[in-house]
């Protein structure tokens, strides 16, 4: 027997939502059939502007296209433009992008491990992760200048340099950082209750994601061996890493990848000053960017894409961004698709959704 | 100080922000900063709410639902401008889907600067907000609406 088919509005301002998204959940019973998304709360049109912004200003625009992934969107911007105009960026500016790039992950990780234990009510778990994460913008607001908005990379290198004493020092501090996650993950990863909402949870089959087109985590969390970092772009060709996969194709699988990431992330941080290499942060720029190029990169959440096009003058023509959300909502539609109606919070929570990234 | 005054509830609305001042409020909720040491409570619902913080600028789709969340706060309420986008656009005010700052649709009582707000700059805007509310209380008060 089944019953009459309603439609519950979810979002656009909901608890466990901090960003707006709005969902229409046709459900029957108490069964998700379809979930139909509808987004556009918080867009901006900020892609448009490169027409009246030059290329090496739009890089403070680039970094607010997200305020979490925000130094991650400022690095493939400059490595578009870079890529465009031939520039050669020096080794030791590559290497602090790369360790400004997984502090970054860090933080977002942290971030929706916390998010997360909130939403399902677990408030001292949230608050520890959230105590976790200041010592990473400790050492991001210490080597930058600036806690969420760093705006240190410049086409052309960095602007700001890290001296080797303030690097050994880190390595230090990053030992008791670790030793923190290691207390969480433990958590994340054991407790009953969380574990009752996890498992078997918002399931994305390892065909499906691959059909659908999902990246970061959520691909990992299905079995796909998809990294960006793998293709060696920044440091990434001197450090050995692999990603991190599981195959549980469910919310702990995706819970499971995230909180091993920490630990690879400061492990490759941990590679990044052993191989510090010596020399200028950036080089002088000059003319402009002509012809167009595909700029990629790992956010936390998964592969983004800079398209970028310029025709020989200060201004871009064309700037085209793919972010990670947006490429995992259709996979977040199917993991709807069948899903108890009081699952839906935590399903959507999952993927980790960035509104402010997929719209802009 | 009347009761409520003590344990003002707070109400975040992110208009269209970049999620760097979201994170910053979030921050600030949390250990380090603790803005619950002056009763501050994170609620979900407008219905609870005393003060209402909102992050990042206007646009068409959004204007009606933080219009919306607005007349759901029962008054006396404060609202926050949080960031530069909120209070006027911020760097994104060129953009064709901006249409302005959060006073252009609701009144807003105090802006705080930054982009991306710091944590402190937050901590001073609702301690002001808090000043803000008692006034308004005390108008009310004075009003004979009790
Ligand atoms: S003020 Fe800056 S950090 Fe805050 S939402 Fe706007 S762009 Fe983002």
């Amino acid at each position: 027997m089944t019953g009459k088919r309603t439609v519950v509005p979810f979002g656009p301002q909901h608890p466990v939502l901090p960003e707006p998204i709005h969902l229409d959940l046709v459900i029957e019973d108490e069964h998700v059939v379809e979930a139909i998304p509808s987004i556009g709360y918080v867009h901006r049109g900020l892609e448009s502007l490169v027409d009246r912004r030059e290329y090496s200003d739009f890089v403070y625009l680039a970094e607010r296209i997200c305020g979490i992934c925000s130094f991650t969107h400022s690095s493939t911007f400059c490595q578009g433009v870079e890529g465009l105009m031939g520039i050669e960026v020096p080794a030791r500016a590559t290497y602090l992008r790369t360790m400004w790039g997984e502090y970054s992950r860090l933080h977002s990780h942290l971030l929706w491990l916390g998010l997360f234990a909130d939403a399902l009510g677990f408030e001292s778990l949230f608050y520890n992760a959230w105590k976790i994460r200041e010592s990473i913008l400790n050492e991001l607001e210490a080597t930058t200048g600036g806690r969420v908005i760093q705006g240190v990379c410049k086409v052309g290198g960095v602007r700001r340099d890290v001296t080797n004493e303030f690097l050994s020092g880190m390595d230090k501090r990053l030992d008791d950082i670790e030793a923190e996650m290691q207390e969480m993950s433990k958590v994340f990863l054991s407790d009953y209750t969380l574990k009752k909402r996890l498992v078997g949870k918002g399931v994305l089959k390892t065909d499906a994601a691959y059909n659908l087109g999902a990246v970061g985590p959520v691909a990992r969390a299905s079995g796909l061996v998809e990294d960006v970092r793998t293709s060696g772009y920044l440091a990434y060709g001197d450090i050995s890493f692999k990603p991190v996969t599981a195959d549980g194709c469910d919310g702990y699988a995706r819970c499971e990848v995230r909180c091993k990431e920490l630990f690879q992330s400061v492990d490759i941080i941990h590679q990044i000053i052993a191989g510090m290499p010596e020399g200028d942060v950036s080089v002088p720029v000059k003319g402009n960017p002509d012809g167009e190029f595909f700029s990629r990169s790992e956010q936390p959440r998964g592969e983004v894409i800079h398209y970028l096009r310029g025709n020989g003058t200060k201004n871009l023509t064309q700037f085209r961004v793919r972010t990670p959300t947006l490429t995992n909502v259709p996979s977040l539609v199917a993991m709807l698709a069948g899903a108890e109606l009081a699952d839906v919070p935590q399903i959507v929570l999952t993927i980790d959704p960035c509104i402010g990234c997929m719209e802009r | 100080m009347s009761s409520a005054g003590k344990s003002p509830w707070l109400l975040h609305y992110n208009a269209s922000s970049c999620n760097g001042c979201d994170i910053e409020i979030l921050a600030a909720l949390t250990p380090l900063y603790d803005v619950e040491r002056f009763g501050i409570i994170n609620t979900g619902n407008p219905a609870h709410a005393d003060i209402f913080v909102v992050t990042g600028s206007v646009n068409e789709q959004n204007k009606e639902v933080l219009k919306n969340l607005y007349d759901q706060i029962p008054e006396p309420k404060v609202v926050l401008a949080v960031g530069i986008c909120a209070s006027s656009g911020g760097v994104f005010r060129d953009c064709y889907n901006v249409s302005g700052g959060v006073d252009t649709i609701i009144p807003v009582d105090v802006y705080v600067p930054g982009c991306s707000v710091r944590p402190e700059a937050l901590i001073e805007g609702v301690v002001k907000a808090l000043g803000v509310l008692e006034e308004k209380r005390a108008a009310v008060d004075n009003g004979g609406l009790r």
